[in-house]
């Protein structure tokens, strides 16, 4: 018998459904391992130590079957807007998209002359969190993913929050 | 190290009408050479003893842009004028250096492909391929390099490309 054992014994504690999975849901948010472009520099920077995206819950995943985020981090071209697509659908629900950076946003500098861009990755997957900048510093990568944990405990096993 | 003078002169009597002139200009004087003997001529200024240009340092397609423009639309066609390539030589022994320049038809651009001579040139040309569509005859794998192998829309860098409005269901414009 451990200390905590014999401190409470046989208790209850009751939570709601809701609560128990929201804040299961958004201490973990495993991430795809996956990056684009320059964005994914900040990315991996917010994942290092200094500012240690693992002290929220995200952990790269080498695989999108054991992802609950994708994180687009740079341009999305015409052509890998197909597999981006595909790494999307692979992943189980319930997934959350934040798309980081200007290019991913909008097409950003490529907006008028990118023959070769896709002008926001909103126009093949939804998004859930916008990150301005070009790129955005780790701070605003970590206030997106402070956002979406908002979203995730917001929502509910019924319906899913807009 | 030889001059651009000597190089030229060089060529002119090793291959006479198949190299053309001489453009001298302050920065990079080029020759003019013929597309379909380009490939002949990088062999021999590659493996002669007092030349050696072992290092293809670029290959880069231009569109000239230099036939008849009819604007339809904002956008204009145009037709005839050429395509050029130029080669960017350097000797890594003798230290000297070439610019090599082939004009092509804009309507059925093909150059010899200089893959076999210098490896270096097997992406550059690809790329000159893909952005510009300048048939490199006898390159061992000519396929698109950068553009999705699908992309049925032409070359993007050509000055009358017109992107289009969708790909694979996906808008493309702004």
């Amino acid at each position: 018998m451990s200390y905590l054992d014999t401190q409470f014994d046989d208790n209850i504690i009751i939570a709601k459904v809701d609560d128990l999975f929201n804040w299961a849901r958004l201490s973990s948010l495993w991430q795809v391992g996956f990056g684009l472009a320059c964005c994914a520099i900040e990315m991996m920077a917010t994942s290092a130590s200094h500012y240690d995206f693992d002290r929220f819950g995200v952990i790269p995943r080498p695989s999108p079957r054991q992802s609950d985020i994708i994180i687009i981090s740079g341009t999305v071209t015409l052509k890998m807007a197909l597999r981006v697509k595909r790494l999307y659908e692979q992943m189980p629900d319930p997934k959350y998209v934040i798309s980081m950076g200007s290019c991913s946003n909008c097409g950003g500098p490529y907006w008028e002359h990118g023959y070769h861009v896709l002008k926001g990755v909103d126009r093949v997957i939804p998004v859930d969190v916008y990150v301005p900048g070009c790129p955005p510093r780790p701070e605003a990568l970590l206030e997106g993913l402070m956002k979406l944990q908002e979203k995730v405990r917001n929502e509910s096993v019924i319906k899913k929050s807009a | 190290m030889k001059s651009e003078e000597e190089l030229f002169n060089i060529l002119k009597t090793k291959f006479n009408e198949n190299v053309i002139k001489l453009v001298k200009q302050p920065i990079d004087p080029f020759i003019i050479c013929d597309p379909l003997m380009i490939n002949e001529i990088s062999l021999y200024l590659l493996s002669n003893e007092e030349l050696l240009f072992d290092n293809l340092m670029n290959l880069s397609g231009v569109d000239d842009a230099n036939g008849k423009s009819t604007p339809i639309e904002g956008i204009a066609t145009i037709e005839g004028g050429t395509l050029s390539v130029y080669y960017h030589l350097e000797s890594t022994k003798f230290r000297h250096k070439v610019v090599l320049k082939v004009c092509t038809p804009r309507e059925k651009p093909e150059v010899a492909s200089v893959a076999l001579v210098w490896r270096s040139a097997d992406w550059h040309e690809r790329e000159a391929y893909d952005l510009l569509g300048i048939k490199f005859l006898n390159h061992p794998d000519l396929r698109r390099i950068l553009m999705p192998y699908d992309w049925e829309a032409g070359y993007p860098l050509r000055k009358d490309y017109a992107n289009p409005e969708f790909y694979h269901g996906m808008k493309v414009p702004y």
